[in-house]
């Protein structure tokens, strides 16, 4: 019966391709979202530059703080690959501490962004100041607005595991949230240079 | 079904076909707005393209649709048929089917490079320069001045150009998004908030060409329309010194009881229209009306512009433009308690028909 | 599992009556939904057309006012598309994939469930905008800066805004759901290059759904932003660029055309083949050209931008490139032509269809390649030329193969046969008024007619071809209840249909007409392309899959199990669509609405993940 059901889900059965439908159901929904951010960077390049009226880019950012910030959230991506590994190899306990630093480090990251936000808000720049603060507040929301759920999706399944729900049996569910944690990351590393980075050389402006 | 039947009943498809094209493309009709009746080079080009792809077109039709209904007429299943060989493909046809078309389209792409540069870049650069801009939902027309290189002539609705010249057209918008579209004379252009797009156009007749704005810009936009006039340079040159001229103010009773209305808060009308010469009316909402006796319509090429034209505007421009914003903003047409009576109407029209 | 004492329903077993439709997870019965709300939709889109065709007969008529006319051509454009067409082709993935490849559901039924009654809401959310404040009326293209706050202050965009988001979300979830399908769960021999066309065509067109919907996500955001929060992203005072909402919206905009044609396109290379008695002429290339059209149709789309003032170059470039996709569209209609070449053809009422789609699209796609000219189509942008073209690829296009299929399939899906004698005159009546109502719309257009006025004077020269077309339109809305009329009593107490009744040659005649729950007894196993005829006329039997759970005659299958929860997290996202929608105008309350949905929907998707496929306590199987 459990072959049975497992064929509908492509869980333990064969599929066409030996992947599975659930990982291939991340890598289409990545796909998605991919095309999605890069709508919302191709219209924050478009608009860089165009803004009548500052504050422009290098007048509130602060690349050291941001770069705190993107490192943070590049180790949480480490410690998201050390909590899959150690559920493989059969250490729940140590799969626990691995995910709740990644959420701790997701959280962390999220927390400088508030801050920086408050920072722009008090210097003068919002979502209504100029094209700059609209391309940014809203690229940079919405990055954020995948990070909370990622951490919720990964608090979710630390608090599964007490309840035994996360076992080396079912490692796919802390795969997929893998795959959608490293993607976030790697949204952001892109965000980092080309908003940031590219913001403050002289001249693009 | 006998082969000579369905051959016959082929030719008549085919007959039926190129009979039924040549009727259709035999109608060029010279409507006011129709692209076939041609005036100028720009029009001239986009029409001949047009010709050139669409014989092409027919062509295709011909071939492909006889093919398609050669096949569906002769192969229809009979009693007697045996299955058909289960035939897979035929890698050379396809790929002989697959270079045709490419060929046919290299064959349409090369004149239609060439056409769309020639009318993107003005032939003259130096010619006449008219900015042209868009509002909701009328067509403001700017001159550079005949003597003064600082001022500019403005006038809305009626574009007048000299006949055989490139005119080159600064297309802006106020609001949204419209479209400069004079059928016999250009293709259109749009004419969008922060660009910078320019069109050039020639008419090489003298006469009065419509034009409508293309672009979907709201609840006005199918009343939103204007007239070029190409005239002989030397009535091109008399025509725009008259219109740098200032109004003068009115002498005849009625009339000068119109212009006291209109630059009265009775009225209002100063608040959105601008007539040089007076003082008071310096408004830019609505179009400039120094000379508006002057042009064949009013409204944005709506209302014929006589006394009937000019009351049935005055009295209820939302009847006659639902939407505009002479309706929606001047407070004699919202406010019930300040709406124009019947001699304060026949005061501004016989003001109005005075600046001419 | 859930150790919350609240009154939630149980998971559901064996439901019966309306609860067991809103908690099925079945394909099939999730095409049917699809199907019935998807025609609803199109005879409404129907309805605002017939007003308008109305309004539009004679010159200087006032039958509506410019405002309601506005809405009602907003309304006709964004229902026939986005209700219409695009849910019709959703119902035929959802029936016809899993038994074109051998599979007993898609990959993911609760998610399938979850995609049709999104659909369900956000088509409930447009329509409601009729009587809550009037519906959108900017063009279904909705430009920038017309859709702003400032020029468009009421309600109807931001109705447009969130349901177009809410019809994307229910998109997405079924493009995800067909592209694993697909890809993933083909009987054992299925190779890709052994999949029936209209398969194909759904995984090209899944593909296409999931990288276009995002960029016009992102883009109805942004002009929600603008409206809501005052954001900057198409305010020309701020030095924004109306045409940035263009090229997001097209980017989108063309591959959604192909969308709208290719799933067409693999029904009509079904029908022919079936109905000539030969194969496909040239598969390989009818697949390739599917994706070369998939792939190209990314790189054509400053095409409905020519008059925006791009410059000469990019004009260029894209009219080069609008050409180049004749070519793989071309090759298509040349190949059905040599499917028919040498055939045995019966002209039973799918094949019809079939073949005046083909006509029709001739016309639609030389009008097209007019257009691609840029030089010339600055006389014709934005006038009936167009609206003539898209209809011909739309209408005569789409819905015709729509139409063909559901004549082609109605056995399959009812177990009777439409009636032909009906179905040969609605044909004809379709095909001849959709020419009458169409054609004219060539010269009016060539006559300087632009398009979205609500009328015209009169003097013009459009009077004519004006009140043929409206002739023509009144014609075909006849035509349309005819097919409702043949389809409603075919149902009820048409001809019963074996499994096979047009010597067929896929999957899907295999079986019973209408299919078991299970589909498949036994999961066969292929080894070419058009198995069934392999089957019944090469000598190569389909053997079935060793160990299948189908051995017992069906009864130790396991089917996935009736949830609920697809719904209430549909319900989760309307009640949250809402809530954004009123923020501007309600502020707080718009917001906490807003969470409320959100919330919903958060908790069912909780639930949903938790809850597995199969409840184990089940039981036997159907």
């Amino acid at each position: 019966m459990a072959e049975a059901t497992a064929a509908i889900h492509g869980e333990h059965e064969e599929t066409s391709t030996g992947l599975n439908n659930r990982k291939l159901l991340m890598w289409a929904f990545l796909g998605s979202d991919c095309m999605f951010f890069a709508s919302l960077i191709a219209t924050y390049v478009v608009y860089q530059g165009k803004s009548l009226k500052g504050p422009f880019p290098e007048d509130v950012f602060s690349i050291p703080i941001t770069s705190v910030s993107t490192f943070v959230l590049l180790m949480s991506s480490m410690s998201m690959v050390l909590a899959y590994a150690a559920l493989r190899q059969g250490s729940v306990k140590s799969f626990r501490i691995w995910i709740f630093s990644t959420a701790i480090l997701g959280m962390t990251f999220l927390g400088f962004q508030v801050f920086e936000f408050r920072d722009f808000v008090h210097e003068g720049l919002t979502l209504k100041t100029n094209l700059f603060g609209t391309t940014f507040f809203t690229l940079t929301g919405f990055h954020g607005a995948h990070v909370t759920l990622g951490v919720i999706w990964l608090l979710s399944l630390g608090f599964h595991s007490f309840k035994g729900g996360i076992t080396p049996d079912n490692h796919l569910d802390v795969d997929l949230a893998a795959l959608y944690w490293h993607f976030v990351d790697v949204v952001w590393i892109i965000i980092f240079t080309v908003v940031y980075l590219f913001g403050v050389f002289p001249g693009i402006n | 079904m006998s082969t000579t039947s369905s051959r016959s009943k082929i030719y008549l498809g085919v007959l039926l076909l190129l009979s039924s094209f040549a009727l259709l493309t035999g109608c060029t009709p010279d409507d006011p707005q129709s692209t076939f009746d041609t005036v100028g080079p720009v029009s001239r080009s986009q029409l001949s393209l047009f010709y050139w792809i669409f014989w092409a077109a027919v062509v295709v039709f011909v071939v492909v649709g006889a093919a398609l209904l050669y096949t569906t007429l002769r192969f229809r299943r009979k009693p007697s048929d045996a299955m058909p060989a289960q035939t897979h493909g035929h890698t050379a046809m396809e790929i002989g089917w697959t270079i045709v078309p490419a060929l046919i389209l290299a064959v349409v792409a090369v004149p239609t490079v060439l056409t769309i540069f020639d009318n993107a870049n003005s032939p003259e650069p130096g010619a006449l320069t008219v900015e042209a801009v868009g509002h909701q939902w009328w067509f403001e027309f700017k001159y550079p001045h005949p003597t003064d290189p600082e001022e500019q002539v403005v006038t809305a609705n009626e574009l007048h150009i000299p006949v055989g010249e490139v005119v080159n057209v600064e297309l802006v918008s106020r609001d949204v998004i419209h479209s400069f579209w004079i059928p016999k004379i250009a293709g259109k252009v749009d004419m969008v908030p922060n660009s910078a797009n320019t069109i050039w156009i020639q008419s090489n007749e003298a006469g009065e060409f419509f034009g409508q704005c293309a672009e979907f810009c709201g609840e006005a936009h199918a009343l939103m329309r204007f007239r070029v006039i190409a005239e002989p340079r030397e009535e091109y040159d008399a025509w725009l010194l008259a219109q740098a001229e200032p109004a003068a103010d009115s002498i005849e009773p009625l009339a000068a009881e119109g212009q006291a209305l209109f630059e009265g808060n009775a009225a209002g009308c100063w608040a959105c229209h601008t007539i040089s010469g007076s003082a008071k009316s310096r408004g830019s909402v609505g179009p400039n009306l120094t000379h508006v006796a002057s042009r064949g319509l009013i409204a944005a090429g709506i209302i014929e512009n006589d006394q009937a034209g000019l009351r049935t505007w005055l009295t209820d421009p939302c009847e006659a433009k639902p939407g505009n914003v002479m309706c929606t903003g001047a407070a004699v047409y919202n406010n019930p308690d300040k709406s124009l009576d019947e001699k304060q109407i026949s005061a501004l029209v016989a003001y109005l028909l005075s600046l001419d | 599992m859930t150790t919350i004492s609240l009154p939630i329903p149980k998971r559901p077993v064996h439901p019966t009556g309306v609860w067991s439709w809103i908690t099925t997870v079945d394909h099939k019965r999730i095409g049917i939904l699809y199907g019935v709300t998807a025609f609803i939709m199109f005879m409404t889109g129907g309805l605002e057309a017939m007003y308008i065709r109305a309004q539009l007969a004679r010159p200087g008529q006032d039958l509506v006012s410019p405002e309601v006319y506005n809405q009602l051509f907003t309304m006709h454009g964004t229902t026939m598309i986005f209700l219409a067409i695009m849910p019709m082709g959703a119902a035929f993935f959802n029936y016809m994939i899993p038994l074109q490849i051998g599979a007993r559901d898609v990959a993911f039924p609760r998610l399938n469930a979850f995609s049709y009654w999104t659909f369900l809401f956000g088509a409930l959310m447009l329509n409601l905008s009729w009587v809550l404040g009037g519906a959108p009326n900017a063009g279904w293209f909705g430009y920038a800066p017309l859709t702003s706050s400032a020029f468009n202050p009421g309600d109807g965009i931001d109705f447009w805004i969130l349901s177009l988001q809410i019809l994307g979300i229910a998109s997405l979830a079924a493009a995800f759901n067909f592209v694993v399908t697909i890809i993933n769960m083909r009987a054992p021999g299925m190779l890709l290059m052994r999949m029936p066309l209209f398969t194909w065509m759904t995984l090209i067109t899944s593909f296409l759904l999931i990288l276009a919907f995002p960029v016009i996500t992102v883009a109805l955001i942004q002009l929600m932003f603008d409206r809501q929060f005052g954001s900057n992203f198409f305010l020309p005072a701020a030095g924004a660029s109306p045409v940035l909402w263009q090229h997001l919206f097209w980017i989108f905009g063309h591959p959604e055309v192909y969308i709208l044609i290719l799933p067409a396109m693999g029904i009509v290379s079904e029908i022919i083949p079936t109905f000539s008695k030969k194969p496909i002429f040239g598969y390989p290339v009818v697949v390739l050209s599917g994706l070369v059209i998939a792939f190209m149709g990314w790189m054509v789309w400053s095409h409905h931008m020519f008059t925006v003032g791009l410059g000469p170059v990019a004009n260029s470039v894209f009219a080069l490139t609008t050409m180049a996709i004749a070519v793989p569209t071309g090759v298509k209609i040349f190949n059905w032509i040599a499917t028919m070449w040498r055939g045995s053809i019966d002209f039973k009422t799918a094949m019809l269809f079939a073949v005046g789609f083909i006509w029709l699209f001739i016309i639609g796609g030389l009008s097209g390649v007019m257009h691609s000219s840029a030089a010339s189509d600055a006389q014709q942008q934005d006038t009936y030329f167009i609206v003539a073209h898209l209809h011909y690829v739309l209408f005569g296009g789409s819905i015709m193969a729509l139409l063909a299929g559901i004549y082609y399939w109605f056995p399959k899906f009812t177990g009777r046969l439409m009636n032909e004698t009906l179905g040969k005159i609605n044909f004809w009546l379709v095909f001849i008024s959709m020419n009458i109502t169409f054609f004219p719309m060539h010269f009016t257009g060539l006559n300087g007619m632009p398009r979205r006025i609500y009328t015209y004077d009169s003097g013009m020269g459009w009077d004519l071809w004006n009140a043929v077309s409206s002739a023509g339109a009144f014609m075909l809305g006849a035509g349309i209840l005819l097919f409702l009329y043949n389809a409603i009593t075919s149902a009820r107490s048409g001809e019963v249909a074996s499994a096979d009744p047009w010597d067929g040659r896929t999957l899907e005649w295999t079986i019973s007409s209408p299919p078991p729950e299970y589909n498949f007894e036994q999961i066969p196993t292929v080894q070419g392309r058009d198995p069934f005829w392999a089957q019944k006329y090469e000598g190569v039997a389909m053997v079935p899959v060793a160990g299948g759970s189908g051995e017992n005659g069906g009864h130790s299958i396991h089917l996935p199990q009736p949830s609920y929860w697809p719904f209430v997290a549909s319900i989760g996202i309307f009640i949250g669509g809402f809530g954004v929608l009123y923020i501007n105008a309600a502020s707080w309350i718009g917001v906490a609405v807003a969470v409320i949905g959100a919330l919903i929907t958060m908790i069912a998707v909780y639930a949903w993940s938790l809850e597995p496929v199969n409840d184990p306590d089940d039981g036997a199987a159907h």
